[in-house]
């Protein structure tokens, strides 16, 4: 049996537990196993733009929110069913990430991580300064869209629990797929070394394109899947640096860029780590800040890196040996 | 009349925002770093100036005397226990590590000082203006803008003229070369980066006697300084005044349209540009 064999039936186990969850734990439960989806699906998306392609955006935000927003205009305004307006978010957040990307690839390097704050804080504005939208108060999913969902409660719980853990299997899943197909390797080259994968025949641009719109996507559908879960949306929450880009970098780079494992792993330690601080209130940032800053001068690979490298443990193995 | 003043309020603002991005832009000039935090660092002077001034009473303008040397020590110290570890080909650690600065700075000041809103007290010169024609200019802005043009024309003599500037540009084009020839480069690294963070500290103080400001002030300081930089091209300090300027005129005219559309009109310009002109309105001549 391969290593990815052993990979997918270790997943497709994980999925099945995963998905029983609603039959034997509370709401309160579920809600957070939620949480922790959407952070790990933040994760392994940001962690294939930042880790793999290079480009450090802290404006992930932006498709986040557009996604979030999306979802409420289509129900609201266009009376369609929630679930059908998630693939619709995510076609929105593209469609922002092929506008920005073309202005954004020409800031270099590190000014290229300010400019997509930039670009999340026009969309947010923008959001901000539209009064059909609530403007800065933001706006509430109807009762009867609510309903539309499902009949009971429990039931919408349920659903939209479902979707989110289907959303999170399918980004984990095609971003393994992804990374194992040929685009992988050439996103492994640009990872290693950008210079070097150009001049064996990478298309540093357009690889980073596509990554660029993809990882977009799915944000946007991630986001409105949350902000289906939360049935109230603002520019201040949708398009909040903090929930949606800060602590996804430090889950990232705590757990440890450029393996989609720290993704996971940084996930469950950050979550740890949030259920135990929680009390301190703003202590615990400032714990998550330290810990990221010693993890990128004293151990650049992160937890996962370690483990790597002391235990030779791979879960989801990306990497290609000679048999 | 209205527009012309919006015209000339956004000039002198422009003057406010290329003291933002001076620091931004010499650091990055030497050493290809972007300090995330450039922005969270100018309020933590602004909360230093209003420590020092309630300790001793000086005037927020004199207080300079005190906060420009401990920022620089700040920085200086910031450079050798921390980013230079991070230094290296690959962009990410030191953009990561700044950002995570950025998070601690605002979450200590918030620890430290609650989120209500500070100000320096300049006393009288807050409100005094001088009328030309049937506009009136502020002292405040006025003299926020003629620091501008000092320290830049300050920065650029240091940066050709001095001895330390010969290493700054020595080490900027060539680092390892510069460090066969004797140059310490973790040192002139670290002197830039006092050098921007003295910069943070006079923009801190002329900041926080104009505004308030709170622990959350900071990214947006950094957005501006940023764009300001970008507007007017890289590597060139009058072109990033020139930045400010146009960025501070898009701010104050699109507010003319409606306040909510300040911000953004200045978003937006900085967009313009990217798409017409990505190299900047005055890029250095290579």
């Amino acid at each position: 049996m391969s290593a990815a064999t052993r990979a997918t039936i270790g997943l497709i186990l994980i999925a099945a537990i995963l998905a029983s969850l609603p039959l034997w734990t509370g709401a309160a439960n579920l809600r957070l196993v939620g949480e922790i989806l959407s952070y790990m699906a933040l994760a392994v998306l940001w962690n294939l733009l930042a880790g793999y392609a290079g480009l450090v955006s802290v404006g992930q935000q932006a498709f986040l929110g557009l996604g979030g927003y999306t979802l409420f205009i289509c129900t609201i305004w266009l009376g369609m069913p929630p679930l059908a307006a998630v693939p619709l978010a995510a076609v929105a957040a593209c469609l922002a990430g092929v506008i920005f990307a073309p202005l954004l690839f020409r800031l270099e390097g590190a000014y290229f991580a300010v400019g997509t704050w930039v670009a999340a804080e026009t969309v947010a504005l923008i959001f901000a300064a539209i009064p059909s939208l609530g403007a800065g108060a933001g706006m509430s999913l109807p009762a009867a869209a609510v309903k539309g969902i499902a009949s009971s409660r429990s039931m919408r719980e349920w659903l939209i629990y479902w979707i989110m853990l289907g959303l999170a299997l399918a980004i984990l899943g095609g971003t393994f797929a992804l990374i194992r197909s040929k685009a992988g390797l050439a996103l492994m080259a640009l990872r290693d070394n950008p210079t070097a994968a150009g001049s064996v025949g990478v298309d540093i641009w357009w690889t980073r394109f596509w990554t660029y719109i993809g990882v977009a996507a799915a944000t946007g559908a991630v986001g409105s899947v949350i902000f289906l879960q939360k049935l109230r949306i603002s520019p201040d929450a949708g398009f909040s640096l903090n929930d949606w880009t800060a602590i996804v970098i430090f889950i990232v780079v705590i757990g440890g860029i450029g393996r989609i494992e720290g993704a996971i792993v940084g996930t469950l330690l950050y979550f740890l780590l949030r259920e135990m601080l929680i009390d301190y209130g703003t202590i615990y940032l400032i714990v998550l800040g330290l810990v990221g800053i010693l993890v990128m001068i004293f151990s650049r690979g992160g937890v996962w890196g370690l483990v790597e490298r002391h235990l030779g443990w791979s879960l989801l193995p990306t990497r290609r040996l000679r048999d | 009349m209205v527009l012309v003043d919006a015209v000339v309020q956004g000039v002198l603002l422009g003057g406010l925002y290329a003291l933002f991005a001076a620091g931004l832009s010499l650091v990055f000039g030497v050493m290809r770093l972007v300090n995330i935090a450039h922005g969270d660092f100018i309020v933590l002077g602004a909360y230093i100036a209003l420590m020092v001034v309630s300790l001793t009473g000086l005037h927020p303008f004199l207080s300079l005397v005190l906060v420009v040397p401990l920022m620089g020590l700040i920085g200086y110290a910031l450079q050798r226990l921390v980013l230079e570890r991070t230094m290296g080909a690959d962009v990410l650690p030191p953009l990561l590590v700044t950002f995570g600065c950025a998070v601690i700075i605002q979450n200590a000041l918030l620890a430290l000082f609650s989120t209500d809103a500070q100000r320096l007290s300049a006393g009288p010169i807050e409100t005094a203006s001088l009328p030309v024609g049937s506009i009136s200019l502020g002292v405040l802005p006025l003299i926020t803008f003629g620091v501008a043009v000092a320290l830049i024309a300050g920065l650029e003599v240091v940066f050709f003229r001095s001895r330390a500037g010969r290493a700054f540009r020595a080490t900027s084009d060539d680092a390892e070369t510069a460090e066969a020839m004797g140059v310490d480069t973790r040192h002139v690294f670290a002197l830039a980066m006092a050098l921007s963070f003295a910069v943070i500290a006079v923009a801190a103080v002329l900041l926080a006697a104009r505004s308030n400001f709170d622990p959350f002030a900071g990214p947006a300081r950094l957005l501006y300084g940023f764009e300001a930089v970008i507007i007017g091209g890289l590597g060139n300090l009058w072109g990033t005044l020139a930045g400010g300027i146009v960025l501070g005129v898009a701010q104050t005219l699109g507010a003319q349209v409606s306040p909510s559309f300040q911000i953004l009109a200045g978003h937006l310009v900085f967009f313009l540009i990217l798409a017409l002109r990505p190299r900047g309105l005055f890029p250095r001549m290579d």
